[in-house]
């Protein structure tokens, strides 16, 4: 991996001519965005090298450029693995259409990508595991390597809890050898706990930073293009709430998780993290209180006014547990509240069109 | 009649001295729940609101004869507590906890199905038992005036015919409240949880909502992402024998964006609330656009 055209030159040499430059950015669709680039000789890589470095893919830098020996590509396979949610297993996936184009093929012809389903076990074999090998690799010189292969894609998938694992292209080169030309590998959020190796890789600059900080408060946040903000609690009821602007005429801002917690602070960084966006022009606050108490949320509301400027107008929809301390401390300060859904939506709405 | 749990269910309480699990408890036994047990390893000898607490849920079940287990553990130690469940032969396990990693899930899915992991060579569930496991990241279950085992407030809800179905916590709330309000009660109600992979998914439940007496309608709130409401689709077109109301949450969410469930996310045109609406309206269910039009439009089937 080279950062400087001095370290390119010294691995290149290592490595012997011709080589490959591949830029390092974790999005998809690098070939296809000229990411990738072959060099013959000192000159070209020198050339290539800088090209790249001058690229942004999908609006992200070329920070660092791998540096790999050229294969001459005989064949290229298509191997993954993920888990499969309807039958709540792990499954082994192949093709012989390996490349770029997988995606469509599973779009179009999704015959052409055998399964295999581990069913519990982290060591494959036996009669349909053989028939998945040989249909896809009917050369019989490649169905050992192959089966290696998918031995050590089952072993990181299990040791790092990776949601999806592949590699594509896997090529064979004139000689016979099987190598990975690319590889791209999912980790599995929920698991993070237990790899604090991955969560020190996550690259703060490939997400958006409104979500990220969303992420660091325990809200849950996506930004939308439109101009109700919402603050509400549960996956769910935000998504509907979300859904009901929509349908009442406005357009959601976003989704807003602030989750179960009773934890006043949670508003007050919901609230900027919301104002932040400055197409909002009113704040929908959308709570059915049930682990969480109605009388924070009111508290944070409160604490909120004290500690920022909310320049835009709030509607508040609060029910469930502790509704009428929440309403009475909201009301002594001159804040409205609805108790049904659809008239704190139909006020937001009306608010954000003035 | 009602499905999952009533007033003779016999609970322990898994996390039962942590903070959630002690609140929750709490809850439970003020709505009538037979909480009998907790465990907490370690804390054996203790009691939580006047429950016992035990080492072990081995030793929780023989003491008590608990047939039920709910889970406020960590996610870090929520696949142990499951398996402990699953070893003892408990016949329900419900699963609150939020953030379980999906190999966990996987791995407790097979010791369901009667097939340990390997090389981890976990227990599995003896052959010709079952066990029901509903979660993880769920609210739980409430049969009305009957028993709540989970974290749904129990005052909203009102013994009644309709039987409600979610992917989500507070939307079953909200609709749950609208019942009510309506004066429509309410047999039992369960929550899928919003993980990708959950134990019990809608046609399990609509399976035995079908053949439940008490109940007559039945509400499904569905959201983004998975299959589960196309083979709750294709189930109550062959099998459906009671009115079905359903609402899909997540029209305006973005593709590929996940929507705070974990299992929430636009990923083929088949996981949008359109393409959801669409084959559950084919199938004869009623789709409606605002929760709170849920009520007449059961009402209406009903009659």
């Amino acid at each position: 991996m080279a950062a400087t055209l001095e370290e390119a030159v010294q691995i290149a040499l290592g490595i012997g001519y011709p080589v490959v430059l591949k830029s390092q950015v974790l999005v998809g669709g690098r070939g296809k965005a000229g990411g990738i680039k072959k060099a013959e000789d000192r000159g070209s890589l020198e050339k290539a090298f800088r090209e790249l470095k001058a690229l942004r893919i999908k609006g992200y830098p070329v920070e660092k450029v791998l540096i790999v020996r050229a294969v001459n590509i005989q064949k290229e396979f298509y191997v993954g693995m993920t888990v499969d949610y309807v039958k709540n297993d792990v499954v082994l996936m192949a093709s012989s259409a390996g490349g770029v184009d997988i995606e469509e093929t599973a779009r179009e012809n999704p015959e052409a990508i055998k399964k295999y389903y581990l069913r519990g076990s982290h060591r494959p074999g036996g009669k349909e595991w053989h028939s998945f090998i040989q249909d896809v690799f009917p050369a019989p010189s490649y169905q050992k390597k192959a089966a290696a292969v998918f031995q050590n894609l089952i072993n990181v998938f299990f040791a790092y809890d990776c949601s999806l694992a592949e590699i594509n292209p896997l090529v064979v080169d004139e000689a016979g050898e099987m190598c990975a030309a690319d590889a791209k590998i999912n980790f599995d959020d929920n698991a993070l706990f237990r790899h604090e190796d991955i969560r020190k890789m996550q690259d703060a600059r490939y997400e958006d930073s409104d979500e990220l900080k969303a992420r660091e408060h325990g809200l849950s946040f996506v930004k939308l293009d439109g101009n109700v903000g919402c603050i509400v609690n549960g996956a769910g009821l935000a998504m509907a709430t979300m859904d009901v602007i929509k349908l009442l005429g406005g357009r959601p801002a976003n989704f807003l998780d602030v989750g179960g917690s009773s934890n006043p602070e949670k508003v007050l960084h919901a609230l900027r993290i919301i104002l932040n966006n400055k197409e909002v022009k009113v704040v929908l606050m959308n709570i059915f209180g049930g682990i969480t108490r109605c009388d924070d949320i009111a508290k944070g509301i409160l604490e909120a006014g004290k500690r920022m400027d909310i320049s835009v107008p709030l509607v508040v929809r609060l029910i469930g547990t502790n509704e009428p301390q929440a309403k009475e401390i909201l009301a002594q300060n001159k804040i409205n509240t609805y108790s049904t859904m659809r008239e704190a939506v139909e006020k937001a709405v009306a608010l954000a069109k003035r | 009649m009602s499905i999952l749990v009533d007033q003779n269910t016999k609970v322990i309480v898994q996390g039962i001295t942590g903070r959630d699990g002690s609140f929750h408890t709490e809850q439970m036994l003020g709505y009538g729940t037979r909480i009998v047990g907790g465990v907490t390893p370690g804390k054996g000898g203790q009691t939580v609101c006047g429950v016992p607490v035990f080492n072990t849920v081995a030793e929780a079940k023989k003491k008590t004869g608990a047939d039920t287990a709910v889970i406020y553990v960590p996610a870090p130690f929520a696949k142990d507590a499951i398996f402990e469940d699953i070893q003892a032969g408990m016949s329900l396990i419900i699963c609150i906890t939020e953030g379980i990693p999906i190999l966990d899930i996987v791995e407790v899915m097979r010791a369901l199905e009667g097939r340990p992991c390997l090389p981890a060579g976990r227990p599995c569930l003896p052959a010709g038992r079952q066990t029901r496991f509903i979660g993880p990241n769920c609210p739980g279950v409430i049969s009305p005036g009957k028993a709540k085992v989970g974290i749904m407030p129990g005052s909203i809800h009102q013994p009644g015919p309709v039987g409600v179905i979610s992917r989500s916590g507070t939307l079953t709330y909200e609709v749950v409240y609208n019942l009510t309000r309506s004066n429509m009660g309410q047999s039992t109600c369960v929550g899928l949880g919003g993980d990708p992979i959950t134990g019990m998914r809608f046609t399990d439940a609509l399976e035995m909502f079908m053949r439940d007496e008490e109940t007559q309608g039945i509400v499904m709130v569905g959201e983004i992402g998975g299959g589960d409401e196309q083979t709750a689709a294709e189930f109550i077109k062959k099998e459906g024998t009671k009115p079905v109301v359903g609402f899909i949450a997540g029209r305006t969410a973005p593709a590929g964006k996940r929507m705070g469930h974990a299992g929430a996310i636009i990923s083929s045109g088949e996981t949008t609330a359109e393409a959801k609406r669409q084959v559950l309206q084919e199938a004869g269910v009623t789709v409606v656009d605002f929760p709170d039009d849920i009520p007449a439009a059961l009402k209406k089937k009903l009659r």
